[in-house]
């Protein structure tokens, strides 16, 4: 063989091979170190450092970071983290970025507010995102009612919600029922009603899937806590009256006069325990319910399907 | 006079075709069509936000490079290579020269960016299936970019008249992060007390400032620019790049040609 | 009116990063070049040629001294129409083919644009690159450039043209085309001045020349005039192993060399060498001339300079 050909062999040889092994290589690297990609995300954690080194273009920047705040999330709640530190800084970069980024504010009501593992639980750092935003966008009345859902939904702070809400019809242009929500909140806080109406409200003024979808969850889980304490208050009656436990659904159903077979938003009918508890079927696929699941029982995040 | 400069001018645009400047809107379409199919599927909401910043921003940043990457070869090429003698020897002044070079570099950069316009506007309709009135506003952000390329290639051609290439890509360049950050420096200037704040505010004034240039954040929420705003930019441009074309003029006027 | 005239110019370079040390690369230099002539410039390498041609043409600004060309200031930019100038090494713009660069030339040149299409076609012609007027620049080769370089510089008709190096690079056919095309400038009455190091050229194209040492001027004159105060020599070659007195008389240097013997004689006393073998009846080998005038001028002149200047500037 002619030395050139020799060496043309060996060096295509080379090539071929040491491209294999070191993509080998990195690939075990990256599970040695699994967060390291997210975490690196972070090395500047100064959204004024970043604005300064965006150099104009912090537009561009703004849609990356937001980008990395979605895929941080959903990465983390898809392996049931139970932290999400990195997103309200995320969020804050993005916004920093670019003040004008509604998308960024809503996601930070629906997931930097409630606790983990469905959120990051950082409710204060949703209302100051909240501020931020308003401040950045005054004649924005939807950022009014996020702010206002944080109150509402995590704080459980009526009045402020409330106050939030009427500051938010004030806005030229303002939906019309955040005054029906300040007015809500005054009397009928706590009821099922008012949370339903809130839900409902993010869900259509939303364009974001992940948003929707958690809004979605909500108001199914609405529906299970209504059911259940009702079908439950039955249970109560009934023994009042008769001075004992149903033996089943079916005879509750029929002494009380329910409306048939009551079943959950899946279709699967309620179960009544031996010790007179309502029950779901299936607790697992209703992610936010608090009555129906059995006693001991401990929630696990809903699996979001992937984006 | 006139058409000596337009001669120069137009061999520069030339020049720069034949060098195969313009390949770099293959690049660029590529950029852009890759990124409107692929931001469809991370966001609904923001497509549109991200094809204009995404779009525009890749208009602004190519079109640096290259005006750097020519601007500073623009004289002192012609020195190295010596294909100024023969060009000098004739009734060509010396500042018609610098002034035909930059004419036609910035002509190069006009073009390219009007195509790099039609990609824009074709991949916002790719991923919007419609045009609305507020787009017109990405014409003003692409008025304001074709400026700032104005300013920096005067600022190249400055450089490249007195100094070797490398180093003049490297002023270039660091004028133009400099200039990004001019605000701060402004207000550095104002904190400043005694000598450090004649400097800064000197400074301040010296380097070019593109904080009001760059509007691609705003229109891309569909803000609207004031008329002011548009005039004042042109005017600042013009000024400018005056300011730097008489400073490459006078270095080249009185240098001898090795 | 002389074509050029060239009234002390001088210019001295700040050598060094900190400007420390003065670089004399042209002392005081007065000359004139008469209408209609080939004048040459010779000097080795780094004598001053370039330095001077340059500063004529603009490209470099004198430390003192000024020069008439055509009869106005050397800076006035009218002049610049009127003359042609090819520089050494000479480089175009590889990105245009042949006929655009001359086609841009013109247009620089002021050639108006139906003049200037004929005139190409002509200039094209006249340096041999018809064929490959449409190849770009970057594909020529050296001789190809020289000869580009001459068109560029003939294309606007200049009333004077400056060539420097002119031959540089070339092999002899193309030496000898570009002699031709000298002459024949000539003949259209234009003026042509050039530098060169090689000396059989100047002798054979020019009517005067100027010798130029290391920023000095050595010497002026026409050729004949120059070499008519040097003798030449001629080397004899004859059959022989001893060297008979009456031609050690007229010769001082002789060798033998087995068989031969080699004696350099001056050139007038050639007939009376003939004489003197024919005397002794020693074969006659070979007659040969030593070296061209000019070259012994050439090289007297600096030599004189370097013993009486005595150490190097």
């Amino acid at each position: 063989m002619k030395p050139r050909q020799k060496v043309t062999m060996v060096a295509g040889a080379c090539l071929i091979l040491s491209l294999a092994a070191s993509a080998f290589v990195l690939h075990r690297t990256d599970r040695l170190r699994p967060q390291a990609t997210l975490d690196e995300v972070l090395f500047l954690s100064s959204p004024t450092v970043i604005k300064r080194a965006s150099l104009g273009y912090d537009g561009l920047l703004a849609c990356i970071y937001w980008t990395r705040a979605v895929q941080y999330f959903g990465y983390r709640h898809h392996s049931f983290a139970a932290s999400y530190n990195l997103l309200a800084p995320l969020l804050e970069i993005t916004t920093h970025l670019d003040p004008h980024l509604l998308v960024a504010y809503e996601f930070g009501t629906s997931f930097l507010a409630p606790q983990p593992p469905h959120g990051a639980g950082q409710p204060e750092r949703a209302i100051e995102l909240m501020e931020y935003g308003i401040q950045n966008n005054p004649d924005n009345w939807k950022l009014y009612y996020d702010l206002g859902f944080v109150y509402y939904m995590e704080l459980r702070d009526y009045k402020k919600a409330a106050e939030t809400f009427e500051r938010g019809s004030q806005v030229p242009n303002a939906h019309p029922f955040l005054k029906v929500m300040a007015a809500q909140m005054a009397q009928h806080a706590g009821e099922y009603e008012t949370a339903r109406m809130l839900w409902s409200a993010t869900y259509q003024t939303t364009q974001d899937k992940q948003i929707r979808d958690n809004a979605v969850e909500h108001l199914r889980a609405l529906r299970v806590d209504e059911d259940v304490q009702h079908l439950q208050e039955a249970v109560t009656r009934f023994g009042e009256r008769t001075g004992r436990l149903p033996l089943s659904m079916a005879e509750l159903v029929a002494a009380e006069g329910l409306a048939g077979t009551p079943v959950d938003p899946d279709g699967h009918p309620y179960k009544l325990t031996p010790e007179g508890r309502v029950e779901l079927r299936v607790p697992d696929d209703f992610a936010f319910a608090t009555k129906g699941l059995p006693p001991g029982y401990k929630p696990r995040p809903k699996f979001h399907s992937p984006q | 006079m006139r058409t000596r400069i337009a001669h120069i001018a137009s061999n520069t645009f030339r020049e720069a075709v034949r060098d195969r400047v313009l390949y770099n809107l293959i690049a660029f379409a590529l950029l852009l069509s890759g990124a409107a199919i692929l931001v469809g599927q991370i966001s609904i909401e923001i497509e549109k936000l991200v094809v204009i910043n995404l779009g525009l921003t890749a208009v602004s940043l190519f079109g640096i490079v290259i005006a750097i990457f020519i601007g500073i070869g623009l004289v002192s090429k012609e020195i190295e290579k010596r294909t100024l003698y023969t060009v000098l020897s004739r009734p060509v002044r010396r500042w018609e020269f610098i002034v035909g070079k930059f004419f036609g570099l910035a002509g190069t950069l006009v073009v390219n960016t009007f195509f790099m316009a039609i990609g824009v506007f074709a991949a916002l309709f790719y991923v919007s299936h419609k045009f609305v009135r507020a787009d017109a506003l990405i014409l003003v952000a692409l008025y304001f970019i074709v400026l700032e390329f104005v300013i920096i290639c005067s600022l190249a051609l400055l450089f490249s008249s007195f100094s070797s290439p490398l180093l003049s890509a490297v002023f270039a360049f660091s004028l133009f992060v400099i200039g990004n950050f001019a605000e701060d420096l402004r207000n550095f200037a104002g904190m400043a007390h005694g000598f450090s704040r004649w400097l800064a505010t000197g400074a301040a004034y010296l380097v070019p400032n593109f904080s009001a240039f760059n509007v691609i954040t705003s229109i891309a929420h569909e803000q609207p620019v004031a008329g002011q705003l548009i005039l004042q930019n042109t005017l600042y441009a013009l000024f400018y790049a005056t300011m730097a074309l008489s400073g490459a003029v006078l270095i080249f006027e009185h240098r001898d040609l090795k | 009116m002389s074509a050029i005239e060239i009234l002390g110019l001088e210019k001295t370079y700040s050598v060094g990063f900190w400007r420390k040390r003065p670089k004399r690369a042209l002392q005081p230099l007065h000359l004139t070049v008469e209408d209609g002539e080939i004048f040459g410039f010779l000097g080795p390498n780094g004598a001053g040629k370039t330095t001077t041609l340059k500063l004529l043409m603009g490209l470099v600004f004198p430390t003192a001294g000024s020069a008439r060309i055509l009869g106005n200031e050397w800076t006035d930019p009218s002049v610049k129409a009127q003359i042609g100038f090819l520089p050494e090494q000479p480089y175009f713009y590889d990105h245009l083919t042949a006929h655009e660069l001359l086609e841009y030339y013109g247009q620089l040149s002021g050639v108006p644009a139906k003049q200037r299409k004929h005139r190409v076609e002509q200039v094209l012609q006249q340096v041999g690159l018809r064929d490959v007027q449409a190849v770009q620049l970057r594909k020529f080769s050296k001789g190809m450039l020289q000869r580009v370089g001459i068109g560029q510089a003939i294309l606007h008709d200049p009333k004077l043209v400056f060539f420097d190096e002119p031959m540089s690079g070339l092999d002899p056919m193309g030496r000898r085309e570009v002699r031709d095309l000298m002459e024949q400038l000539k003949c259209e009455g234009k003026t042509v001045f050039f530098s060169t190091h090689i000396l059989s050229d100047a002798e054979t194209l020019c009517d005067r020349v100027a010798i130029i040492h290391k920023g000095e001027l050595r010497g002026v004159g026409a050729v004949e005039d120059l070499t008519s105060s040097v003798q030449g020599k001629v080397e004899v070659v004859w059959h022989g192993t001893q060297i008979p007195a009456s031609i050690k008389a007229l010769s001082a240097e002789c060798h033998v060399t087995g068989d031969r013997v080699r004696a350099i004689v001056a050139e007038n006393q050639q007939d009376a060498m003939i004489d003197a073998l024919r005397r002794e009846h020693l074969r006659l080998i070979a007659i040969t001339p030593v070296r061209t005038s000019l070259e012994a001028y050439f090289v007297e002149k600096l030599r004189r300079a370097e013993t009486t200047a005595g150490r190097t500037v």
